[in-house]
């Protein structure tokens, strides 16, 4: 049986209830931080998990922690990414709706980690009805004294408050969500300085993803050395996959890294096989921005070897034949897909979602839209896939922020395994499908 | 403080810690010098947003000497000790260049024949020096109406670069700024929901700091080709700004009055409104004497001293 982290108790009735939660195990890693562990031996542990963030780029958090100026007099912040928006990745709501207590106990762990005693969870706007379970939550803690002046008489602070967006995609990039939190339009800074250096209010701020914030009790309690007895290579723990597309059991499951990627998808325990009985034709295996990889090339590598869900093996080829784990958003197509509209339906939101501030993103986004429009509607020149892959090419690594690369990648790779397809919607001037 | 030594073009120059690779740039002068649609040294937190002025770091510092993985905004990144950094002598950057010159003009309605900037643009500009022969597009542009901004003041969105320099002139010499950036992506665009409603005695730069021609005068638009206009320097007594002004004239009647550009296209001193749009005769001046335009641009053909830093009037 897997581990289990962040579902363990999932399926426990009214668990976003602090009496349940409590009784359940729950705020011990608060009791065991702030009464026997001093904040460096916690940021330690993390260090020793090997835990990588989970929002998509997959950097270690241990060392994210560590760039932080601990000597600064300003205050420091910790600000949870709560703004999941990317198309095929909805993990994050899981955890707040149902278990939003382990979000708020990593929260204060997190904190008292970084010497942080004001924190915020930046939580996207449509997520509404999560906000409002998250706030009875903190009201919980306040009462119960885990939230607020001097907890458990430790004489550690701390206020938490959630905030919400108004429903941007962009605000989810780390330094566009700071200034949206501090109230601004939610265009994102120009980096350096980072926000480790210059976040939240010019203090030195760490923003993390829900479910590495949501890990952190149970590296407290277990220990980071148990956490990273989890996994593969440099993989450690568990990940959250939210599995969508054409399978049978579409849903969010909890996978060790490590897992190989023909079980996932065909295995009862997880996506239960292609719908209909199917052929496999292609998986986005990190949410929309990774690029797409054809069936041969997600179960197994191009040296032949079976390709695992981890960090290492999913890339292993880099974008030639590999793609990246990303946030988790395993999107799953039959051969009753057509790549050029699923494409299509990427491309416009990035296009809605370009905040506008810099130019190769503006303009690149919305003319790869209205490209692909055209091919898929039947009205595509060959030119016109040649330019594709030529303004894909400019866009990538010319922009402020990570938005242009997620535009790019995407186009790119699709061109890349799927060349014939865009033809063929060219020489018949209409889709295929 | 020691000064840095950094490498730009194979060409060495020493600036103080904190200058930009931009400035260091600037420093050195002639071709080296990357372009700036947005960036505008008078304006704090301007840049990094047009990306034209994208260098290669081929050497981080004598200390790190790696190379930076992608191409930096020279604007917004400052020199290190030993930096090494490639501008017209990188092709990437070049490349990228082209590109970036491409994604501009995608949406611009290319109406320089009746566009009153034509002739001191600097899209116009970049586009003879990095745009492409022929377009690769025939997608429909995305349109605007031109509004009065303000009471003197027309915008022509369609032209915009958003570059965010009106706004942040707004923001960092008027009280209250009024108009800003709205929505987001390609459908984003500078407004200010009601019409004539930038009402402030320095507004007028807003007009001056467009490097497109989005933002022009109306006191002045369709009078003249600005290549046909002649500039003089000129001041006088304000109580509101320094008064120091280019004067562009023809004969003896001044049709436009501006702020001192330098060469990069950026105002010396920010002027009033008063002396901008209201001190229209040639009493009301004192006359300097013809201003050298050290520009390498159209404005700077026909009646000018030098162009581009080699003289045009015969010796004597």
């Amino acid at each position: 049986m897997a581990t289990k982290i962040l579902l363990n108790n999932i399926e426990v009735p009214g668990l976003a209830d602090f009496q349940v939660y409590r009784k359940l195990g729950g705020y011990t890693a608060v009791e065991k931080a702030l009464k026997t562990l001093t904040p460096d031996d916690v940021t330690e542990e993390v260090k020793k998990s090997g835990l990588k963030g989970r929002g998509g780029a997959g950097f270690p958090t241990g060392m994210k922690w560590s760039f932080i100026d601990k000597k600064s007099e300003k205050a420091k912040y910790l600000v949870c990414n709560y703004d999941e928006s990317e198309p095929g990745t909805f993990k994050d709501r899981h955890i707040g709706q149902l278990n939003p207590h382990q979000l708020i106990e990593g929260m204060i762990v997190g904190s008292y980690a970084l010497g942080a005693t004001t924190a915020y969870i930046y939580i996207r706007g449509e997520l509404f009805y999560v906000l409002r379970i998250i706030e009875k939550a903190i009201a919980e803690a306040y009462q119960n004294g885990f939230l607020g002046e001097n907890i458990l008489g430790s004489g550690y602070s701390l206020n938490l408050y959630c905030h919400p967006g108004a429903g941007a995609y962009i605000c989810g990039e780390e330094t566009a969500l700071l200034e949206s939190l501090e109230g601004k339009r939610g265009n994102p800074r120009i980096k350096p300085p980072f926000p480790a250096i210059v976040g939240l209010y010019g203090s030195p701020t760490v923003v993390n993803n829900v479910e590495t914030i949501a890990t952190l009790p149970w590296i407290v309690n277990n220990g980071g050395e148990s956490y990273a007895a989890i996994g593969v290579g440099n993989s450690k723990g568990t990940k959250l996959i939210s599995a969508c597309g054409h399978i049978n059991k579409p849903g969010i499951y909890e996978i060790e890294l490590g897992l190989p990627v023909e079980e996932f998808i065909f295995s009862d325990e997880y996506c239960g096989g292609i719908r209909n009985g199917n052929k496999l034709k292609a998986v986005v295996a990190g949410g929309s921005s990774v690029p797409i990889l054809p069936a041969d090339l997600i179960l197994k590598t191009a040296a032949g070897e079976p390709r695992l869900m981890s960090y290492e093996s999913l890339a292993e080829g880099g974008f030639q034949t590999g793609t990246m784990l990303g946030s988790g958003g395993f999107i799953v197509m039959d051969h009753t897909a057509c790549i050029v509209k699923n494409l299509l339906t990427f491309a416009r939101f990035y296009r809605h979602e370009s905040c506008g501030q810099c130019s190769p993103c503006r303009e690149g986004t919305s003319w790869m839209e209205k490209i692909l429009m055209r091919i898929e509607g039947g009205q595509g020149t060959m030119k016109d896939i040649d330019l594709l892959v030529d303004i894909a090419k400019h866009v990538e690594g010319n922009t402020i922020c990570p938005l242009g690369d997620a535009a790019a990648w995407p186009v790119a790779s699709a061109i890349r395994h799927f060349r014939e397809e865009f033809e063929e919607h060219v020489k018949l001037q209409k889709c295929p499908f | 403080m020691p000064l840095l030594k950094v490498t730009i073009d194979n060409i060495e120059v020493e600036v103080e810690a904190g200058t930009t690779i931009m400035n260091a740039a600037r420093k050195i002068g002639g071709a080296v010098v990357p372009p700036a649609m947005c960036y505008y040294s008078k304006l704090e937190g301007s840049g990094g947003k047009c990306r034209t002025c994208l260098v290669k770091v081929a050497q981080g510092s004598a200390k790190d000497p790696r190379p930076m993985p992608k191409l930096v905004a020279s604007c917004r990144t400052m020199v290190q000790d030993g930096m090494v950094v490639q501008n017209i002598t990188s092709p990437e950057a070049m490349d990228s260049r082209q590109a970036i010159t491409e994604f501009l003009l995608l949406n611009h309605p290319l109406d320089c024949p009746v566009c009153d900037q034509a002739g001191e643009c600097h899209l116009q500009d970049l586009s003879y020096v990095h745009g492409l022969q022929e377009t690769r597009t025939d997608e429909e542009r995305r349109t605007f109406k031109p509004i009065d901004i303000g009471d003197k003041i027309k915008l022509n969105m369609n032209r915009c670069i958003l570059c965010y320099r009106c706004v942040m002139v707004a923001d960092q010499i008027t009280d209250k700024r009024v108009h800003g950036i709205l929505g987001r992506g390609d459908h984003s665009e500078i407004s200010t929901h009601i019409l004539k409603a930038v009402d402030n005695d320095f507004s007028g730069n807003m007009i001056d700091v467009c490097p497109v021609g989005a933002l022009t005068d109306n006191t002045f638009r369709f009078k003249s080709r600005v290549w046909f206009t002649k500039p003089f320097d000129a001041h006088r007594e304000c109580t509101k700004c320094s008064g120091k002004v280019v004067l562009w004239m023809k004969s003896n009647e001044v049709l436009r009055v501006t702020g001192r550009k330098d060469k990069y296209g950026e105002v010396e001193e920010f002027i009033c409104n008063d002396c901008r749009f209201d001190y229209k005769e040639l009493k009301d001046w004192t006359v300097e004497g013809p201003r050298t335009i050290e520009r390498h641009s159209v404005i700077s053909q026909n009646h000018y001293e030098t162009v581009a830093g080699i003289s045009v009037i015969a010796p004597k």
